[in-house]
């Protein structure tokens, strides 16, 4: 009896952890795959009775629609299109930002500026100020620029970032410093430093802020919503609500391609987080200096 | 190769510390000088002001014939050793030892040749393809001695090299280091604090404390000859005794409970003196100055004698082949083993 009840006690506690796990990715799975199973019936079903539980016959179909059907209130743009753009933003807005905060951070760690304290925490106060707050100010700017309705528009405004700074400079800080002095002393100028030497040391740390702004750009709603009125620029999260609202005229709205492209929507993240995982924990947990 | 002079050499911080105060003094091409010190003495400050690492706050570097207090590290013809090696971890061992020839805009071919003469010469042939990740810790240290030598510099500027590496293996890499040294006959600049790798491996130690020089002198000078009472108990292990003593008419050396030494103090001693006494100096059984052993350590090739001669702590170091017993025990000094200084100045008198 003695070793046998710790012994329960532990199972017990087992079982209690995968109830709990498994409620928890339930919870998580059941939405997507919901408008998975959805995404197999007409647009009338899915009106007329709501979200189904059930496959039905039209998936093939939806998503042959969603990907490939001219639409929107011009038809020239479809799902292909959508996704290239939203593919353009992610990756731009990604690069752009690991670019412009390793030049920072590169900048505040490494140079003997006057004020490059300061200088990283009014970098870092614009925590403070996302995107939404400054929104009507950046909105003038871009238009008087001409550059609303241009992939630079899209992306550009987005990509200084605070939290890219912040990381990368943790990040430099941490690098010995007789590895600068080394190469200082093999000949490795401010460039070649960066460029032969930090960049690579970096790598992990690269790699894991591209996956959380790939995603933060992708996601991004608001900013798009403004910037493109060409129906040629809407990325993936702004058609799935286009399908909806106005494909055709006094129709049914689409429901079968709209939850077809919010799957497909969701696939470029969720592939992007599942293969670089590995590197998304190293980077933001070890390095290897 | 060149040889190094400091002259008025200073480094003092914004705040006012200074970390080195004013020096002077030569290192003659193809010397290897050691820096030596307890940590925070200044002497690795002194070693980055030559490397370029540190500005100098006054006076005047030469390597060679030329001033290269603003010339830049990459510029001075220098290579450096670190102590955590600071290999670049993403390179291989070819590349990191060919990096600085890269960046100098030698041909490829020529940067190979190096490379591979440095790598037989520090047997890491096996390993170019390597990364630093895959290597021990004296392989690393051996990789960091490549880089330095492909380059051929004028100067080898060593920052506690061994300090990462276990007793066993710094022992070997100290021979390999100094016959590397003695090889190429470059000019070396070492920096440790420990005073074994000071003796074992310079031409000439500098013993450094609080930012000063204390002495500079051939390790055999340095041992028998300490200029101080810091040098005398910094260098060697168990260090020097150190004795309060009178010093009376005759120039006799009276210690405090009265006991007499062999010594006679030189002349113009002061009346109260501070008295060395190294322990291996000391001859058990022939003489009669009373000397209470307390505790007896016992090291295999010799045997330490921890104990209280004249009121104050002492200890003696005799060899394996001759025996102690904890308890009172009459000893005797050797000729020349008394050594006097001043208690004020703790200069050697």
């Amino acid at each position: 009896m003695t070793q046998t009840s710790p012994r329960r006690r532990i199972r017990w506690a087992t079982v209690s952890d995968h109830t709990i796990l498994i409620l928890g990715a339930i919870l998580m799975l059941a939405p997507p795959l919901l408008a998975f199973i959805s995404a197999s019936h007409d647009a009338v079903t899915i009106h007329r009775e709501g979200i189904q539980v059930g496959f039905g016959d039209q998936l093939g179909a939806n998503f042959q629609k969603a990907m490939f059907e001219k639409g929107g209130f011009t038809q020239t743009v479809d799902g292909t299109l959508m996704l290239m753009n939203s593919l353009i933003l992610g990756v731009g807005f990604a690069v752009g930002k690991i670019i412009i905060s390793m030049m920072a951070a590169y900048a505040i760690v490494y140079f003997r500026l006057r004020f490059a304290t300061l200088a990283f925490w009014m970098i870092f106060t614009t925590l403070l100020l996302p995107l939404e707050v400054r929104i009507l100010p950046s909105y003038e700017a871009i238009q008087r620029l001409g550059l609303t309705n241009t992939y630079t528009g899209l992306i550009v405004p987005l990509i200084a970032s605070a939290t890219g700074t912040f990381f990368f400079r943790q990040f430099f800080m941490s690098v010995p410093e007789e590895l600068v002095e080394a190469a200082r002393i093999d000949g490795a100028g401010p460039v070649k430093f960066f460029i032969d030497i930090l960049v690579p040391l970096s790598r992990t740390m690269i790699a894991a802020i591209f996956i959380i702004m790939f995603v933060f750009g992708w996601n991004q709603y608001l900013w798009p919503t403004l910037i493109t009125t060409d129906e040629s620029f809407f990325t993936l999260v702004r058609g799935i609500k286009q399908i909806v609202l106005s494909y055709t005229d006094a129709q049914i709205p689409e429901h079968g391609q709209a939850l077809a492209l919010a799957i497909i929507a969701m696939l470029p993240p969720v592939l992007i987080v599942i293969f670089f995982q590995n590197w998304f924990v190293k980077g933001l947990t070890e390095s290897d200096k | 190769m060149a040889q190094v002079t400091l002259e008025q050499v200073r480094k003092v911080y914004p705040n006012g510390n200074e970390a080195v105060q004013t020096c002077s003094f030569e290192i003659p091409d193809g010397e290897f000088v050691v820096l030596v010190g307890p940590s925070g003495c200044g002497k690795s400050t002194l070693l980055r002001m030559v490397a370029g690492r540190e500005e100098i706050s006054d006076g005047s570097l030469y390597i060679g014939d030329n001033i290269v207090n603003d010339v830049d590290p990459a510029d001075r013809n220098i290579a450096m050793v670190f102590q955590n090696y600071a290999l670049y971890p993403h390179m291989t061992v070819e590349r990191n030892m060919g990096y600085g020839l890269r960046n100098r805009g030698i041909p490829k071919a020529e940067i190979a040749e190096k490379v591979r003469e440095a790598a037989s010469m520090l047997n890491l042939t096996e390993f170019l393809e390597r990364r630093p990740s895959q290597l021990s810790g004296g392989q690393r240290q051996r990789v960091a001695m490549g880089r330095a030598i492909v380059r051929q510099p004028e100067l080898f500027l060593f920052d506690e090299p061994l300090s990462n590496l276990d007793a066993k293996l710094r022992n070997q890499m100290r021979i390999e280091i100094k016959a590397l040294q003695r090889r190429l006959g470059t000019t070396a600049v070492y920096v440790t604090h420990d005073q074994v790798e000071a003796m074992t491996m310079a031409d000439r130690i500098i013993v450094l404390n609080q930012g000063r020089i204390e002495q500079i002198g051939t390790p055999s000078d340095v041992y028998n000859h300490p200029a101080s009472t810091f040098v005398a108990s910094f260098i060697g292990a168990p260090p020097m005794n150190l004795l309060p003593a009178s010093v009376g008419a005759d120039q006799a050396l009276t210690l405090a409970d009265g006991t007499v030494l062999s010594g006679r103090a030189p002349e113009g001693a002061p009346a109260s003196v501070l008295v060395g006494v190294r322990p291996e100096d000391v001859v058990l059984g022939s003489g009669d100055i009373p000397f209470t052993i307390d505790i007896i350590e016992e090291l295999g090739a010799l045997r330490l004698l921890h104990g209280r001669l004249g009121g104050a702590a002492f200890s003696v170091s005799i060899g394996k082949d001759e025996q102690a017993e904890t308890g009172e025990v009459k000893i005797g000094l050797k000729q020349g083993a008394v050594h006097v200084f001043d208690p004020t100045s703790e200069r050697r008198i």
